[in-house]
């Protein structure tokens, strides 16, 4: 029989076979969600790639939700039921991710939806949620300039991450001159804009301001750091301000080490390295630089170090490492849960409705807010990399900073805000009184 | 008598008394200062480093090279101070004394980048004398970034002593660097320094020189005409150095390249999963480096040397097991080819994604791979140098066994006329598989290398496959020598492209000139010529 069997796949081995073998493998691969039906438990879609460019950061991400579940099932579940996980593949592909949002939602028929990470995958899905009237809790830092009713954005808004971020490098390191270094995509350029604004109104020169961008990947930065080398030699102190997204990071850190520029001579500080992305790197010559986020796994509170165990106990491996989208979505999954038991139900518009105003205790020992925009009160630390791939944090705001929907920096925005509690808008504008509306 | 002798002996006890109890209740500035690194607090840790460094104390090195490698540790709770010795001695900050064992509460002072300044600068004004070569220009150096008027003593004393002539030459610039910005020194002393400054005429001296504000007028005016003739030598020097540049990414695309110039050049098979072979060769790396990491540490300068060979074994067995199952059954199908090893591609990294993660992987740089040294006025790091050599090492090897073996020469016979090949008793179907391996093999060697400067990601490949046939395309199908000529009229094309245009548009300038470059010549430059073209 074994011997038979292994015929017919010796003989299907060839030409189309080959092919149709190969795209049923894909096929495999690619649905391991196996949604089983079952009445009595509440759904929750997770809606992260797991395969592509994005699966080294989004990964993380879809396990961070499933054991939150799993610790929220041990506690009995919510209203009586218990939660199951409906797990989807975008696989990085930006209109895919509209179209699994939409599976999940009209197939699965799930209550809730914790994904995305790039902001184009965000924009993607909007329309869906907008249609079919769902709620998405998106977990990553971004750029602002965005206020939906169906999206939460746990994430920090510009003047939560970098402005605080470029506030202490003013104040802290007497930084006069500015590299603007970022990937050519919408967050980076968005960001770069209100910071170029921001440090203009502190009295920065054009000429003390350099805009540099690369593409998605880039390996080669020799010619990049050389040039910010250059440019930090006018006599002022300079720092890289970095938005340098993924993959290209590890390049570009590797070749400031080389080119011998260390962290004292010119700081880097970037928005989008964390704990998961120097794992992959060897920390030794980036000692010093910095980075700017809500939460670091080094800060001690207690709910961090319960936090860390627990996660680490889940996946069963005691050096897994937690970063900062995984502790915005720990804040929303919380927020939701309270928001569902307040109104004793799972449906959208309710809980859409209850979530501004539910509190949520952060893993850095303070409590988060929802806001009526949509966003949340964040703490914000500047942490210096360590030689173990952790960070020590330096500075931290004094207290929780609220997230604008809209940034009081550039002048399409500085009058917009977002409010869904009384103005039940999304961008209602201050000086005219008026709600903009979707069409804008 | 006697009385007189014990009233003397007494005195004596006494006074031995009083020293010894003297010392530690006497709290100096020295000994507030130190207790002041207990207080975890960055303006206080200032504050301690600038009163311990300039107090003249013996025990002022000791602290702050502590301080600089994480070796002194502060208890918060009794503020106490301890310098931690690399052999696990440690003595009491404040007073010398050595202590058994520090505290389990005491945690290493911590430093910030201004603090480490202030450190580094500390550090070289103790150290401008010490009997080492290399300490003393390293202190030389960090005094002539910090310019701080109050090593001007220091630096004139060791400038007296020295007799190092890059030694000398170090705390000559120092010296300039101080005198430039100490308001009170005289015209001819800034003249001087303006002078010493241009003689250095790197980046870092004009930094000095632009940085140097309100002057007298024939300093300024001797600062500018300094800064112009730096600017007109450095911009010579901006030359060569995107020359090089040119030269380093042509050789990562060569090598990115040179396997797919096997597979596709040679044999015409448009081989989507190259890339992957790439990759694979980089996971090869991973593995040894962890192997050796856990059992073998002090092997991990050969790491790479070790990866090489099982980097071509592993992704060359793959290649000839890709080719038995699926290539050979699509000869002469480039399209189907296309699409079964596109779908090959996905598959390879789907299936390193399940087995290593899907985070990137650790690949340490050997020793002899990081860093850089300076050539003139520009940078050349370490790891771009090997990878130019290693190329070229692996080109010529390439090239010699097309050239010179059995197997070259069975290659060559089958790719150019088959049937003719087969006719003359070459086994075509086993030389098509050792072919295909090889190219494989090669991919493997350049994954070894491009994990030392890229990531090691299942997506490693993708970013190198259109550039790999880019490369391939334009230096003409089925020859070697114009993927070599080709990757580098790319790779130096792109970096002179890159400061004017930026690295995106550059990048599109690239792709419009091959493609307008294509439409003038398809076979690309150095064309085949002859009946192999037809076949």
């Amino acid at each position: 029989m074994l011997t038979k069997s292994t015929h017919d796949i010796a003989a299907s081995f060839s030409r189309r076979g080959v092919l149709a073998a190969t795209a049923g493998l894909m096929l495999g691969l690619a649905s391991i969600s196996g949604a089983k039906a079952a009445d009595d438990t509440i759904k929750v879609g997770v809606l992260h790639s797991l395969s592509g460019t994005m699966a080294i950061s989004e990964t993380t991400l879809k396990d961070t939700i499933l054991f939150l579940i799993d610790e929220q099932n041990k506690k009995g579940g919510v209203l009586g039921k218990k939660l199951e996980a409906v797990v989807v593949d975008p696989a990085s592909n930006w209109p895919l991710f509209a179209e699994k949002a939409r599976e999940l939602i009209t197939k699965d028929k799930v209550s809730v939806v914790f994904g995305c990470w790039t902001s184009v995958s965000r924009k993607s899905v909007l329309p869906v949620f907008k249609e079919l009237n769902n709620i998405l809790f998106y977990p990553v830092q971004y750029e602002g300039e965005e206020s939906e009713r169906n999206v939460f954005y746990t994430g920090a808004a510009p003047n939560q991450q970098a402005i605080p971020a470029v506030d202490y490098l003013m104040k802290d390191e007497k930084v006069k001159r500015w590299v603007l270094a970022g990937t050519d995509y919408v967050y980076p350029r968005t960001t770069n804009k209100i910071l170029e604004a921001y440090l203009k109104s502190k009295g920065v020169a054009q000429e003390d301001i350099m805009i540099n961008y690369t593409p998605f990947g880039h390996s080669d930065w020799q010619t990049i750091v050389a040039d910010i080398k250059k440019f930090g030699s006018a006599g002022k102190k300079t720092a890289v301000v970095s938005t340098i997204n993924g993959d290209a990071n590890v390049p570009f850190y590797k070749e400031l080490g080389n080119q011998g520029i260390k962290a004292k001579d010119i700081p880097v500080v970037a928005f989008s390295v964390g704990e998961e992305e120097l794992a992959g790197i060897d920390t030794k010559p980036l000692l010093g630089h910095l980075a700017a986020w809500n939460y670091f796994q080094s800060i001690k509170s207690p709910e961090n170090e319960k936090f860390i165990k627990a996660w680490q106990a889940y996946t069963k491996n005691p050096k897994r490492v937690t970063n900062d989208p995984m502790e915005a979505h720990v804040i929303g999954f919380d927020m939701w849960v309270k928001a569902v038991e307040k109104v004793k139900s799972t449906d959208p518009d309710k809980v859409i409705d209850a979530l501004p105003g539910i509190e949520a205790k952060n893993l850095t020992g303070g409590t988060s807010k929802m806001l009526p925009n949509h966003h949340i009160t964040k703490p914000v630390f500047i942490g210096e990399i360590k030689a173990n791939g952790q960070f020590d944090v330096v500075w931290k705001t004094p207290g929780l900073v609220a997230g604008d929907a809209w940034s009081k920096e550039l002048d399409g925005s500085k009058d917009l805000i977002g409010d869904w509690v009384g103005k039940k808008c999304g961008n209602f504008n201050t000086k005219t009184n008026k709600c903009l509306g979707s069409g804008s | 008598m006697l009385a007189n002798l014990s009233a003397r002996l007494c005195s004596l006890l006494l006074s031995l008394f009083l020293i010894a109890f003297a010392l530690p209740a006497f709290a100096g500035p020295f000994e507030d200062a130190v207790a002041k690194f207990a207080n975890d607090d960055y303006s206080d840790t200032e504050e301690a480093i600038g009163v311990v460094a300039s107090s003249g104390n013996p025990l002022a090195f000791p602290i702050i090279s502590a301080l600089q490698d994480g070796r002194l540790m502060a208890d918060p709770d009794s503020k106490k101070v301890y310098v931690t010795g690399a052999d696990g001695k440690s003595i009491d900050a404040a007073t010398g004394q050595s202590v058994a064992s520090v505290p389990d509460s005491a945690s290493a002072v911590r430093l910030n980048n201004r603090l480490r300044r202030s450190v580094d600068a500390a550090v070289g004004s103790l150290t401008l004398q010490s009997p080492d070569v290399g300490t003393r220009l390293q202190a030389a150096q960090s005094v002539f970034k910090s310019h701080e008027e109050t090593a001007l003593e220091a630096v004139n004393a060791a400038l007296a002593k020295e007799t190092n002539k890059s030694v000398k030459a170090a705390l000559g610039d120092a010296r300039a660097a101080i005198l430039l910005f100490k308001s009170d020194a005289t015209e001819v002393e800034k003249l001087e320094a303006v002078a010493t400054l241009k003689a250095r005429g790197d980046q870092e001296a004009m930094a000095l020189l632009t940085g140097m504000g309100d002057q007298p007028a024939s300093v300024t005016k001797a600062a500018a005409s300094a800064i112009g003739s730096i600017q007109s030598s450095l911009a010579i020097w901006s030359t060569v150095q995107n020359a090089w540049y040119g030269l380093s990414l042509g050789s990562v695309l060569l090598l990115a390249a040179i396997g797919l110039a096997i597979t596709f050049g040679v044999m015409g098979v448009i081989n989507m999963a190259h890339g992957e072979m790439v990759m694979i060769g980089a996971y090869t790396t991973f593995v040894v480096q962890e192997v050796i990491r856990t059992r073998y540490p002090g092997l991990f300068d050969y790491s790479l040397l070790i990866a090489v060979p099982l980097a071509f074994l592993v992704a060359g067995a793959i290649g000839v097991l890709i080719e038995r199952s699926i290539i050979r059954f699509l000869y002469g199908r480039p399209l189907e080819t296309l699409l079964a090893t596109w779908g090959l591609s996905l598959v390879l990294q789907q299936a390193v994604r399940t087995m290593f993660g899907p985070t990137n992987r650790e690949v340490g740089n050997p020793s002899w791979m990081s860093g850089a040294f300076e050539l003139g006025q520009i940078t050349i790091t370490y790891n771009r140098l090997w990878i130019l050599c290693f190329t070229l090492a692996v080109f010529a090897i390439l090239l010699a066994m097309l050239r010179y073996t059995a197997l070259g020469l069975e290659m060559r016979a089958v790719t150019q006329n088959r049937r003719m090949a087969a006719s003359m008793g070459i086994a075509t179907s086993r030389v098509d598989a050792l072919t295909f391996g090889l190219g494989s093999g090669i991919a493997g060697i350049a994954g070894v290398a491009l994990s030392q400067i890229d990531n090691v990601s299942p997506n490693l490949g993708q970013s190198y496959i259109i550039d790999s046939f880019m490369v391939v395309v334009f230096g003409g199908v089925g020859n070697l020598w114009g993927t070599l000529v080709g990757a580098f009229t790319l790779g130096i094309a792109n970096k002179f492209l890159e400061p004017v245009a930026g690295a995106v548009l550059g990048k599109i300038a690239i792709l419009v000139l091959i493609i307008l470059f294509i439409q003038k010549r398809p076979r690309g430059l150095f064309a085949l010529k002859g009946r192999a073209v037809e076949a």
